[in-house]
């Protein structure tokens, strides 16, 4: 069981000093998991550290190759909400 | 013109107040230094971001080693990195602490005027504890005379006040956009707080929190604190005002309205979305609405987090690792120089404070009443200075690629901001494209009937005056502010001032 960070990853550091195990090491082209250490943070954190500084959505991926910050979480606007919000805020 | 009223200086000590301003927290503009105590003096006369005098006279460079963020803004967005894109966030290159000490020591070296090493990024240093402190605890030991300096979100700042005091940093700038959750909720989409994201309005509540704690905390340790705002259209532009009365009375001793920027190409939310930015007019207007509650900070040029020079120039790609490894420093000789620059501004600078104050009697005390009752001779002129520094006007118009943007009337001559515009010349066949960029830095002094410098070719004299732009390369060398009034006593003499404010174009 091990978290996974991919190429969306723009290299800003918040994640590597907050994991608890020490599996993330900053590599090229982008920061990796050391899938033997990472934990997901189980017993040690309610939420997986690194996912919950992450400032990219779709970047931290489980072993299922599912965004632990799926679209639109992070903006808080919904994908489906997009559109109608965009019209709101460009009204301003 | 101000009134000079003398009076008794035994009546004038009970209690009734005094001209100019005796604020504790006032400082901004050169006048306004005079009314500050001794150790708030010393404390911002070579910090070019805290004092307006300075800015014309010091140098300051950003060290990009805090990358992480806590929070997320809705107008930041880190990932973009150009190097001809100057705004906060953006950075070339990450420096290890042991490099951005490298790097400050190269730049005090080469530029006399540094006196600044400030942490503003590209995250947020309060959430790179380690790196931000251990660079300040590196660079103090090799060159003791830079102050330091930081720029934070604020959420960590209780946390953290206790080490910057032990740091001995005496400037402190927190980015306060909202004191209402329900504002900040558009503004911050999350927050990562005890291990945990939070987000909404919960999120906000809790950043609001922490920054206003902050900021009594840094009061009550002397520590000067500088509040910046981003001004968002429609989200917080009335409610700034609220912002601006609360930190002044907590203590902030500096209140910086920016506007924002956002443009679909910097990938940030709101440029995505297309939220607009502030016109110049609305900036202006909630500034001069704040600044009856506050001092306001005109000069920000909203740099990058790893800024390098004067507050209108950049020279970050002078100092790059690969240059600064390659460079052979003396840096006993470099400090002498920066001392000896110091004393040499310092004695300037009170010189025309002694000129500025004399003569007066003894026993007696010359009060200014900023606000005269006999009606105004003449109406406010907009004047545009091409300026290198040292508050005097000692640049070329070709040569200048922002103009700081005065206002001269009866009141004395201030700056209200600068406007940044294309080099008209730079001296290579790229002047064959010199018309169009002529005619784009007329749009950008629109509102402006003087232009001030120190010289100018005949070509853009005569497009000048053609868009009523009166060039005046007469005062050159001559101090700023006292050049811009003497033009605008002459216009004033010539009856210039009696058409209506309506008569000329908006600024």
């Amino acid at each position: 069981m091990a978290l996974k960070i991919i190429d969306s990853c723009t290299n800003c550091c918040a994640c590597e000093p907050l994991c608890p195990s020490k599996a993330i090491y900053a590599a090229k082209p982008h920061f990796m998991v050391d899938a033997g250490k990472c934990s997901e943070c189980l017993g040690e954190f309610a939420d997986p550290q690194c996912a919950s500084i992450c400032p990219i959505e779709g970047a931290i991926v489980n072993e299922m190759n599912e965004a632990l910050n799926p679209p639109g979480s992070l903006t808080g606007i919904p994908p489906a909400r997009w559109v109608e919000v965009k019209a709101e805020i460009s009204a301003r | 013109m101000d009134l000079p009223v003398i009076t008794d200086l035994t009546k004038a000590a009970s209690g009734a107040s005094f001209g100019g301003c005796s604020a504790g927290s006032c400082g901004s503009s050169a006048q306004q230094m005079n009314g500050l105590s001794d150790d708030v003096r010393r404390k911002v006369q070579d910090h070019p971001c805290y004092s307006e005098e300075a800015h014309h006279y010091f140098a300051r460079m950003h060290a990009a080693v805090a990358p992480a963020c806590n929070i997320q803004c809705n107008y930041c967005n880190r990932k973009y990195d150009c190097s001809n894109e100057s705004r906060p966030g953006v950075v070339s290159e990450l420096l290890t602490p042991e490099q951005a000490v490298k790097k400050t020591l190269a730049v005090a070296a080469a530029i006399p005027q540094m006196s600044v090493l400030g942490i503003a990024g590209p995250g947020d240093p309060l959430a790179n504890p380690e790196r931000t402190f251990e660079t300040f605890r590196k660079l103090a030991e090799k060159a003791p005379d830079i102050k330091l300096c930081v720029s934070t979100n604020g959420l960590m700042l209780p946390a953290h006040v206790e080490e910057l005091s032990r740091h001995n940093i005496e400037h402190v700038t927190i980015t306060i956009n909202c004191v209402d959750p329900d504002v900040g909720a558009k503004i911050y989409p999350w927050i990562f707080w005890k291990n945990k994201r939070i987000r909404g309005r919960a999120a906000a509540e809790i950043l609001i929190e922490q920054q206003q704690k902050g900021l009594e905390m840094l009061v009550a340790r002397g520590i000067l604190v500088k509040v910046n705002s981003v001004l968002i259209p429609g989200v917080n532009d009335e409610h700034l005002k609220e912002v601006s009365r609360i930190v002044k009375a907590k203590g902030a001793f500096l209140h910086n309205v920016m506007p924002l920027i956002a443009e679909a190409e910097h990938g940030t939310f709101y440029g995505l979305m297309g939220q607009r930015s502030p016109s110049g007019d609305e900036l202006k207007q909630l500034q001069d609405a704040c600044e009856g509650d506050m001092n306001m900070m005109r000069h920000c040029r909203q740099c990058r987090a790893d800024a390098v020079g004067l507050l209108g120039e950049d020279r970050g790609a002078e100092f790059t690792l690969e240059k600064v490894e390659a460079m052979q420093i003396d840096h006993e000789a470099a400090l002498a120089r920066r001392l000896a620059l110091r004393e040499k501004v310092a004695a300037e600078l009170e010189a025309k404070r002694a000129l500025a104050h004399a003569p007066k009697a003894p026993a007696m005390q010359v009060i200014t009443l900023h606000r005269p009752a006999k009606p105004a001779l003449g109406r406010p002129v907009l004047m545009a200075v091409a300026t290198k520094g040292s508050g005097v006007i000692n640049q070329h118009f070709g040569h200048a690629r922002e103009f700081l943007i005065y206002e001269a009337s009866e009141a004395g001559a201030r700056l209200l901001g600068h406007r940044k515009t294309d080099l008209y010349c730079s001296g290579d066949d790229t002047c064959g494209d010199g018309e169009s960029v002529l005619a784009r830095t007329i749009r950008a002094l629109e509102g402006c009937e003087v232009v001030l410098c120190a010289k100018i070719g005949i070509e853009p004299w005569g497009q000048l005056e053609a868009a009523g732009i009166k060039p005046n390369g007469e005062h050159a060398m001559e101090e700023i502010e006292d050049a811009a009034m003497a033009v605008w006593r002459e216009m004033l003499a010539s009856g210039k001032l009696a058409t209506p404010a309506t008569a000329r174009k908006r600024a």
